[in-house]
């Protein structure tokens, strides 16, 4: 709901002078990031919740304007953080969709595999810090031991553990080798136990139901009508995961199913994501083992993609390419055209909406952002609920405030 | 029949004009007309979901003619169709009718737009600036928006550790 001015009347009303307002962020261990929230509160009860953000707008779609479709790969890294690389395979879902690319075999398993394994990382993240912030240290410990095996992974493909600017136009800055291949073997290996010791630990604990079960409903209709997607439009029954409706990569080759829940409430969110990660690991065990052979990038002939390093410092037609797409002044024919190209992010649908004028920059490079969708909600879903509620609606949503403000 | 053929049979008098790239499917549509083209598509299609609103500053684009395009992602969640409906406003008041009685989703972002391009909504019920602070005039996304030089932030009123 918006903020209204008749609301702040009716709340500034003589007979409710007993309501006081509580400045929440932006800087609390709770909101993880900056955001903040002012809250009317009724005792302990929210009557009213306003939502501030901004203060992490940096001016990323400014500079996606300025830099070339490979070099703003940097930026859209930081949006959401939690899966950086994500955001990369997303941009340049786009951008090939925009210049009419399909990508090599090998290329949509390996992205395939990234994709899954940011899944996987995201909601690590999000169910650790959730029992964190209602007093589950332990599952939190643990899930961030695996996303350190996941950083490994990263980094041995790109040099990075974090923002990993790994994919290009047409493909990938580097290929993978056979130790990487063991280290996702071995990762897939150990992570069921690490996933079964946390259900063990939160999925029947009092405690825990006790503070995320009923809490912060959303209904199915509420979801389709603001927007909402990702695992939490699946909480709360709409069957919805573009990976199933608009296929991309390697994902109509594979089977996994969507998972999806009844309840619409924290407690449903929180299953959704433990079991998409078991999702995740299926598909991430049907790629792993069947990676085509082949070149991991498009031919460099199509003139927008990087040519291979032992092409540029051994021939002369490979240097000039490397020139012609690395230059300020060169660059690559792109149409005249627009275009909304969206994935499955793990927070939900991560879209671009690219103009592009002819030149290898955006005219306009604009991203569609899960997080902003969906703290738009917040204020509905948190009225009338209690202030330590507040803590487990925000961490059940998964806001990003980088990607929140951008 | 597919929406787009709905949309011509029902507003056959319009100037609408339908494209395709890569699996997008568009329709530029008149401002004037653009509420009730939406609605029809929400309440007689089944284009229940407004996935994005956001707008493009046409002003250095190579053949354009008019200064701001607006443009809304629908989709459909019973058949996963997308639709993508774009629409033109210009300078010096460039205004069109808030969405959000259709789709609440339009709320933030319909405020987005107007913090990034100054493109009012009427009729939205809280149209106010997101991103930036209240104070900030200006909007940084339209392309005659200064890069360098001294900008609104030097403005701010510095508080001293005596004043506060």
């Amino acid at each position: 709901m918006p903020f209204e001015v008749s609301d702040l009347a009716e709340l500034d009303a003589p007979d409710k002078e007993y309501l006081w307002t509580l400045n929440f962020g932006p800087q609390h261990p709770a909101t993880h990031t900056t955001l903040r929230l002012v809250l009317t509160l009724d005792g302990e009860t929210v009557v009213n919740a306003v939502p501030h953000i901004g203060y992490l707008h940096s001016g990323f779609e400014k500079l996606g304007e300025h830099l070339d479709f490979n070099q703003y790969v940097t930026i859209v890294d930081r949006m959401n953080y939690i899966s950086p690389l994500h955001n990369e395979i997303s941009w340049h879902h786009a951008v090939e969709k925009l210049l009419g690319i399909e990508l090599t075999p090998r290329c949509k398993y390996l992205r395939t595999i990234l994709a899954e394994l940011m899944r996987i990382q995201d909601h690590l993240l999000n169910t650790g810090t959730c029992a964190l912030d209602l007093g589950g240290f332990t599952a939190f410990l643990y899930f961030f031991q695996q996303r350190e095996l996941i950083y490994d992974i990263v980094e041995t493909a790109s040099g990075q553990r974090f923002h990993t600017s790994y994919t290009r136009v047409g493909g990938v800055a580097f290929d993978v080798n056979n130790a990487w291949v063991d280290k996702v073997r071995s990762f897939v290996k150990g992570f069921a136990a690490v996933h079964a010791e946390v259900h063990r630990l939160l999925t029947r604990n009092r405690i825990f139901i006790e503070r995320v079960k009923g809490i912060g409903y959303l209904s199915a209709e509420d979801c389709i009508n603001m927007g909402v997607t990702g695992p939490l439009a699946r909480a709360s029954g709409v069957l919805r995961d573009l990976r199933k409706d608009e296929p991309y990569l390697a994902y109509p080759d594979l089977d996994f199913k969507v998972v999806a829940a009844k309840d619409g409430d924290c407690y449903a969110r929180y299953l959704v994501r433990m079991q998409e990660m078991v999702e995740s690991i299926k598909i991430i065990e049907q790629c792993i083992e069947n990676i085509p052979e082949g070149p991991v990038n498009v031919d460099a002939g199509g003139k927008a993609v990087i040519p291979a390093k032992p092409s540029v410092y051994r021939s002369i037609e490979g240097l000039i390419q490397h020139f012609e797409v690395m230059m300020p002044n060169r660059g690559f024919p792109t149409p005249h055209e627009e275009i909304y190209a969206a994935t499955e992010s793990p927070n939900g649908e991560l879209g671009y909406y690219i103009v592009s004028d002819g030149t290898p920059r955006a005219y306009r490079a604009r991203t569609r952002p899960p997080s902003y969708i969906h703290f738009a909600v917040f204020p509905q879903i948190i009225k009338n609920h209690q202030l330590s509620d507040v803590v487990a609606v925000l961490g059940s949503l998964n806001i990003i405030a980088a990607e929140l403000d951008r | 029949m597919s929406a787009e053929d709905a949309l011509k049979l029902k507003f056959a008098g319009a100037d609408l004009a339908f494209s395709q790239f890569r699996d997008n499917h568009r329709i530029v549509v008149p401002a004037a007309k653009l509420f009730e083209i939406l609605a029809f598509l929400k309440n007689e299609q089944h284009f229940d979901m407004l996935a994005e609103v956001t707008a493009v500053d046409y002003l250095e684009y190579e053949g354009a003619k008019d200064r701001f395009g607006v443009v809304y992602v629908l989709v459909s969640t019973t058949s996963g169709e997308r639709l993508v409906i774009k629409t033109f406003v210009n300078d010096p008041e460039p205004l069109l009718p808030s969405v959000y009685s259709l789709w609440k989703s339009a709320d933030w972002l319909e405020r987005e737009v107007y913090d990034m391009f100054g493109i009012r909504f009427s009729g939205h019920p809280d149209l106010r600036r997101i991103l930036t602070p209240d104070e900030f005039t200006g909007y940084p996304l339209r392309k005659d928006y200064p890069l360098k030089g001294r900008g609104e932030r030097h403005n701010f009123p510095v508080l001293t550790r005596a004043e506060s």
